[in-house]
């Protein structure tokens, strides 16, 4: 196993041969003006996704309070807090999947309307969900085939027919298809159903079927909730070499707090609707609120 | 056929072999691999422009002759270009186990002084640039061939394979005339690769491979299968094992038949069934696994279907292997033979991905009988060979039609054997090694002046049929007290086939008779209880059952009679034996870590259980320590019965049988 590169690939100290050092991310001062390079040679963009003040309520109950950050191109950012800090609530907001009554979203530098999730989709953003939401019954390319479906142009009727365009197309799919299924691994299970595979082989064919759809960014909800260490160390992998390789933003929920801080370029933490933290993982492991959030001091 | 070409009397090396394919075969398929769900293939002419491109890539690098350049990876088209790109510019390649340890890997890089490093992926990358600083000779450059998680890495010292080809492409102009000399300068003498055996005890040792082993080994043994251009192979063993540098090089390249690469070690299953290949190698505990899945998906399958595979398979037992062999059998048979192939063998063999098989082999360790039968009853022409990699794979091999599980058949073409007085086995053959690499006392010990070969088993040659048959390890194989033969692994293996029994110990060197430590199988006694409403509490317990006991009993008299059919090995019949209370374990240090009996050890620990099996006790009690997962250590307690078992008087021989 290649292994999680917690503490030797780029978080590693020191200077080795091929020129790695420990990676740091951006103070607080430098973030506001966009562009950064991380030291250990990755490029980060400018603001890629930009949250503004947004509130989200279900009736009487509010979800998010005048939550305001941004995502940059190609950093991993992830939203960590507590059970019903309204995390999975926020993810849902950017897939489109609620529209907040206030606030604005922006999107590649424009603002974007209230948007229907599939249109969402359409822009190049693409998400697994908390709970697997795959086609038990269909093969596992089958389902990663799913993934291309925002891209295909040809209608029903020429598939049926599957000639020309259509065939063309299909195989164009195809081939990228299999080039995510090689990146993750998953060729020894192309052909098997979904219904019949380990917990976490669905959580990573989740991940393919998101990364067919070539997203711009990528939101992953608990990608690691409910795996023992040695598959969330191969999904960790997986996150970073997708990041690395495709050049791929990357948004995540997740509780274990070990995998966040190794991940992650900066962290937004979240407690009852409310900002509390947003920093590098350093920054935030050492910010009292969090610190409060997480040990439980009484709320007032 | 191939090998009456005008041309043989140059055909002197693997690229010179090439070069001859590459005219001869041109478009026909020399390699494939399965990528991205498709079998790409490569000619023999692209073959050979690619393997081209990468040598001249290599002179680009400043490879000198005799460099030693290694190769660590999976079986993948590109790696086995390295090798011969690197006898093309005159190195000298040497594979590497992919999964090797960094340890071990600094070891052999160390050993040979390799400067170059042809390696698949990133983890391999990894594993190198760690161990880089225990060198003490200097690592020059490294090529990967997979880039991804590369990027970032320091190029300075690594390259990429596809761009390194680029680069030899490029310099086509300058360096051909130089690849050419080079390519002209080697022969049949030089080196062509070196491999490092495994080595059980101490450090591995590099076998030195001249062409002339490789070319001639691999011409005999194409000729005694009578391989063609049309076959097809598949590759999936390590690169680093002498056999697939034969089987997939040596004589893919005499023969001109093509190599398919897996798509990864997982889907190998899938691809053998895709490909159905005609030539195929497995080690036994691959035929065991298969069998095994064989019969747990029958006892899935509805009734009709299993009373349909009982039936057929029955009557494969009884006729398939003598059809296999060639021997009369009656119409009505080959009548119900032919129905069952419709029926059951057809579509079993499909599933296995044996339907083409026409050449099977397996070696390495004993193969269960019944293992070896059920292939052969489905007319898998299943065979055993027996070789090293000192003697480039082959020593001897069973001809068809005369293939039996207990033999491992008559000495390969070119080959001699030579049976010395302690029993143990010598060859001499074209194949015999030139010597271990910097170690001219391992050669000394191992190869005569004369090229004779002591294999370190020991071992007899059937009178009547000239099979060779391997008994034992010949450093464990002693005398008894009379001074017949004493080969506790001949009588072990054939207890370990009934699958009841775990592990066996059998002692006897120096006594008087034979006894036996036996383990039984938790698994299969477990069910066997379950069935018959038998209940036990403990290992221990189910150990002591008197049904039990019964049951081993009747193996071990079973094995008597068998084992005294060879007048040579019949002082070696278990005359008394127990059933261990606990199973025995590597963490005891009983077991080496790949589960192999260490008889000191259980001899030192079980003393007073040895001395109750010679003093004549029918029980015996004793304590013994174990060893738990966690370290702590523990003592059990148990009074064991000793069993006399049966045995067949050497007068009484013919009549057992």
């Amino acid at each position: 196993m290649s292994g999680w590169r917690r503490n030797e690939g780029r978080n590693a100290s020191g200077g080795d041969i091929y020129g790695k050092k420990k990676q740091q991310g951006p103070g607080m001062n430098d973030m506001s003006g966009g562009n950064y390079v991380t030291e250990d040679g990755r490029k980060i963009g400018g603001v890629l996704m930009e949250m503004k003040n947004i509130t989200l309520r279900f009736g009487g109950v509010t979800a998010i309070k005048d939550i305001s950050f941004d995502i940059h191109e190609g950093e991993i950012r992830a939203i960590i807090g507590p059970n019903g800090a309204g995390k999975s609530s926020m993810l849902n907001v950017i897939s489109g999947f609620y529209n907040p009554q206030e606030g604005e979203v922006f999107f590649r530098g424009s603002k974007r309307p209230p948007m229907k999730p599939y249109q969402v989709a359409n822009q190049g953003i693409a998400r697994t969900f908390q709970n697997i939401a795959l086609f038990e019954g269909m093969s596992v390319l089958d389902n990663v085939m799913t993934g291309r479906l925002t891209q295909m142009k040809t209608n029903m009727l020429a598939q049926a027919i599957w000639k020309g365009k259509a065939e063309r197309e299909e195989v164009e799919n195809r081939e990228l298809v299999e080039k995510v299924i090689d990146f993750l691994e998953i060729q020894a299970i192309r052909k098997t159903p979904v219904g019949r595979l380990p917990y976490g082989l669905k959580k990573r064919v989740e991940l393919a079927r998101a990364l067919a759809a070539e997203p711009k960014l990528l939101l992953l909800d608990e990608p690691m909730a409910g795996m023992n260490v040695e598959e969330k160390e191969d999904m960790s992998r997986f996150i970073l070499d997708v990041n690395d390789e495709f050049s791929t933003t990357i948004a995540l929920i997740e509780h274990d707090m070990g995998v966040v801080m190794d991940l992650s370029d900066r962290v937004v933490v979240m407690d009852y609707g409310k900002k509390i933290g947003d920093g590098t993982p350093d920054e935030v492991r050492n910010n009292q609120d969090v610190v409060d959030a997480y040990l439980g001091v009484s709320h007032d | 056929m191939a090998q009456q070409s005008p041309a043989s009397a140059e055909l002197t090396t693997i690229p010179r072999l090439l070069a001859r394919n590459a005219v001869r075969f041109g478009t026909k398929p020399a390699y494939r691999e399965k990528e991205f769900g498709i079998w790409q293939s490569w000619s023999w002419a692209e073959t050979a422009d690619e393997i081209e491109a990468l040598a001249l890539g290599f002179l680009t690098l400043g490879v000198n002759p005799g460099d030693h350049i290694a190769i660590i990876g999976r079986n993948r088209p590109y790696l086995y270009w390295s090798m011969v790109a690197a006898q093309t510019v005159g190195a000298v390649p040497v594979p590497l186990y992919q999964d090797a340890v960094a340890d071990e890997i600094a070891y052999v890089l160390d050993h040979c002084g390799a400067r170059f490093v042809v390696v698949q992926d990133q983890e391999q990358v990894d594993k190198v640039l760690e161990i880089q600083d225990q060198l003490t000779t200097h690592l020059d450059h490294m090529v990967y061939l997979d880039p991804r998680g590369m990027r970032k890495y320091d190029h300075i010292h690594l390259t990429k394979l596809a761009d390194l080809q680029d680069k030899g492409r490029a310099a086509k102009s300058e360096l051909g005339a130089e690849l050419a000399a080079r390519e002209a300068s080697h022969d049949y003498d030089d080196t062509c690769v070196m491999l490092y055996t495994s080595g059980t005890t101490g450090r591995p040792k590099g076998v030195v491979l001249s062409n002339r082993n490789i070319i001639e080994t691999s011409k005999n043994s194409a000729e005694f299968d009578h391989l063609e251009p049309g076959d097809e192979v598949l590759a999936y063993l390590p690169m680093a094992w002498v056999g697939d540098f034969i089987f997939s090089i040596g004589q893919a390249y005499w023969t001109g038949f093509c190599v398919n690469c897996p798509e990864s070690a997982e889907t190998m299953q899938t691809d053998l069934r895709e490909i159905g290949p005609t030539y195929y190698f497995a080690p036994p505990r691959v035929f065991e696994g298969q069998l095994t899945n064989v019969m747990i998906r029958m006892e899935d399958a509805s009734r009709f279907k299993q009373w349909l595979f009982r039936v057929f398979m029955d009557h494969a037992r009884k006729v398939g292997p003598a059809l296999l062999d060639g021997k009369p059998v009656g119409t009505m048979d080959r009548l119900k033979y032919k129905l069952g192939e419709f029926m059951v063998y057809g579509p079993l063999k499909n599933t296995l991905g044996f339907s083409r098989v026409r050449v099977g082999y397996t070696a390495g360790e004993a193969i269960g009988p019944e293992i070896f039968d059920f292939y052969r009853s489905l007319a898998i022409n299943l065979k055993q060979l027996y070789g090293q990699t000192e003697a480039s794979v082959f020593i001897t091999q069973q001809p068809d039609h005369e293939v039996r599980a207990d033999t491992v058949g008559v000495p390969s073409p070119g080959v001699e054997i030579r049976i010395d007085d302690t029993g143990e086995v010598f060859y001499r053959s074209p194949g015999v090694f030139v010597e271990y690499f910097k170690n001219p006392d391992s050669t000394a010990d191992t190869k005569d002046a004369e090229g004779w070969v002591a294999t370190g088993d020991a071992g007899f040659i059937e009178e009547d049929t000239g099979h060779l048959r391997i008994i034992d390890r010949a450093k464990d194989v002693g005398k008894m007290a009379d001074g017949s033969l004493f080969a506790p692994k001949y009588v072990e293996n054939k207890l370990k086939f009934f699958p009841n029994i775990l592990e066996v110990v059998v002692f006897g060197n120096g006594r008087e008779m034979c006894t036996a430590f036996i383990n039984i199988d938790l698994t299969a006694v477990g069910n066997w209880a379950e069935r018959n409403n038998i209940a036990y509490s403990s290992y221990q317990e189910l150990a002591g059952h008197p049904m039990v006991l019964e049951t081993i009993q009747s193996h071990v008299e079973e094995v008597n009679v068998s084992v005294a059919a060879d007048p040579m090995l019949a002082g070696c019949q278990v005359h008394r034996f127990l059933v261990l209370h606990k199973q025995l374990d590597a963490d005891d240090g009983e077991l080496t870590r790949t589960q192999k009996v260490r008889r000191r050890i259980i001899e030192e620990k079980y003393a007073d259980l040895i001395t109750a099996l010679y003093d004549g006790s029918t029980t015996v009690s004793t304590e013994t320590e174990v060893t738990y997962e966690d370290g702590r250590k523990g003592a059990i307690r148990a009074t064991l019965e000793l069993r006399d078992a049966k045995v067949v008087a050497p007068g009484e021989r013919m009549a057992a049988e």
